[in-house]
C-alpha cells in the first residue's frame, strides 16, 4: 500500500488554548477575574496568596484553585482563612493544564465571586507552557533564587503581567541586585510591573493589592 | 518533566488528523520543536511508545527539528543568536529584547498509509 505525506502544521497545543479561552468566556461571563501564580517551589506562593486574602476579603470574594503534584497542604491552610481553596492533584504531573483548571472552576459558584487565584504547581518551566485560561499572570521570584534565573528561564518572565519579588526582608543577606533586576525583566518583557514585596512582613504588598485592584476594576 | 502532558496532547492531535484521512496507520510523524519549551526527545519517544499502544500511531517513528531562539534588539531593531547566558546586544550592549521563535511546538506533517 502506497504511503501519503499529510501537511498538517498542527500547533498540538492547540486543544489546551481552546479549553483556555472557554475558560476565560466562562469567567467573563460572571465578571470573574483569574490570577494564575507561578514559581519555583518555595517561593512563598501560599504566603502570599495567605495574607493577600487576609487584606482584601472584606473588599471582594476570593477563591483559590491549589495544583500540587500530591497532599492538600496548601488547600488546608487556605481553607482555614474562610475562603473556597480547590485542590487539584496532578498525580506527578509538572504543571496544571486548562482542562484541569476547567473542573475546578465547575465546583466554584462564579455567581459569589470576584476573583480566582490559581496556585500553580511550583516549577519555573512546564508551567509557562500552558494557557489555564487565567486573565493575569503573576510570577514570584523569591531573593534567595537569585537575580539570574530570567536569563535561565526568559519564557515565564516574558509571559508575566506581574513579576513579584518575595523575601525582600532578606535581601540584605543574598547578592540579588535589585537596582538592576527591573531593566533586566523589561528589557524581555515591557508591559511587566515588577514589584518588590514580602508576603511574611507585609512590605510593598500595597503595591501588589493595588495592581489587583486595577484588575478587578478593568 | 511536562513531556507525558505533551504527548498526550500530541497523541490526539495527530489520531484525529490521521483519522480524518480515513488513515490505517501513522508511520511517521515530523515534529517541529522549539529549544525554550524544555521539551525532550528521549521523554517524548519514551512516553509515546507506550501511550501510543493499541493506536493506529503504535510503532510510528518521530523525526525532530529542534528550532532556536533568536534574540530582537528593541533599540538597534537587529535579530541576533543568543550567545551565552546573557541577553545583551551586539551593537548597543543593552539587553532591552525580545525572544524570536523558539516556543515553536507542532506537527509539521505526518506519513500515514
Amino acid at each position: 500500500m502506497d504511503t501519503k505525506t499529510l501537511t498538517v502544521k498542527r500547533d498540538i497545543l492547540s486543544a489546551n488554548r481552546k479549553a483556555a479561552d472557554d475558560n476565560r468566556a466562562l469567567l467573563d461571563k460572571h465578571n470573574v477575574r483569574m490570577i494564575n501564580i507561578m514559581s519555583s517551589p518555595g517561593s512563598g506562593k501560599t504566603t502570599l496568596i495567605t495574607r493577600t486574602i487576609n487584606s482584601l476579603k472584606d473588599r471582594c470574594k476570593i477563591a483559590v484553585i491549589e495544583g500540587d503534584i500530591a497532599s492538600s497542604i496548601d488547600a488546608d491552610r487556605i481553607s482555614k482563612l474562610g475562603v473556597t481553596a480547590l485542590q487539584i492533584n496532578t498525580g506527578g504531573g509538572c504543571h496544571l493544564d486548562a482542562l484541569m483548571t476547567a473542573k475546578a472552576m465547575e465546583k466554584l459558584d462564579l455567581e459569589q465571586l470576584d476573583l480566582v487565584f490559581i496556585e500553580n504547581v511550583g516549577n519555573l518551566v512546564c508551567t509557562a507552557d500552558f494557557d489555564l485560561g487565567a486573565h493575569k499572570n503573576a510570577v514570584i521570584l523569591s531573593v534567595p533564587e537569585g537575580d539570574d534565573k530570567p536569563y535561565k528561564y526568559p519564557v515565564i518572565f516574558m509571559d508575566a503581567d506581574i513579576v513579584l519579588v518575595n523575601k525582600i526582608d532578606v535581601i540584605e543577606y543574598f547578592d540579588f541586585n535589585m537596582d538592576t533586576f527591573p531593566e533586566v525583566i523589561r528589557g524581555l518583557n515591557p508591559e511587566a510591573s515588577v514589584v518588590p514585596v514580602s508576603g511574611k512582613s507585609g512590605e510593598g504588598m500595597d503595591s501588589w493589592f493595588l495592581w489587583l485592584e486595577e484588575i478587578l476594576t478593568r | 518533566m511536562h513531556e507525558q502532558s505533551i504527548v498526550s496532547y500530541l497523541l490526539s492531535a495527530a489520531l484525529e488528523d490521521a483519522q480524518k484521512d480515513n488513515a490505517e496507520r501513522i508511520i511517521s510523524i515530523k515534529l517541529v520543536v522549539g529549544e525554550l519549551t524544555g521539551v525532550e526527545k528521549d521523554a517524548v519517544d519514551f512516553y509515546f511508545g507506550f501511550m501510543s499502544k493499541g493506536t493506529i500511531a503504535e510503532g510510528a517513528s518521530i523525526e525532530y527539528e529542534f528550532t532556536k531562539p533568536q534574540l530582537r534588539c528593541r533599540e538597534c531593531d537587529i535579530i541576533f543568536p543568543r550567545k551565552d547566558l546573557f541577553f545583551n546586544c551586539p551593537q548597543c550592549s543593552k539587553k532591552a529584547v525580545e525572544m524570536v521563535g523558539g516556543r515553536e511546538l507542532y506537527i509539521e506533517s505526518m506519513e500515514i498509509i
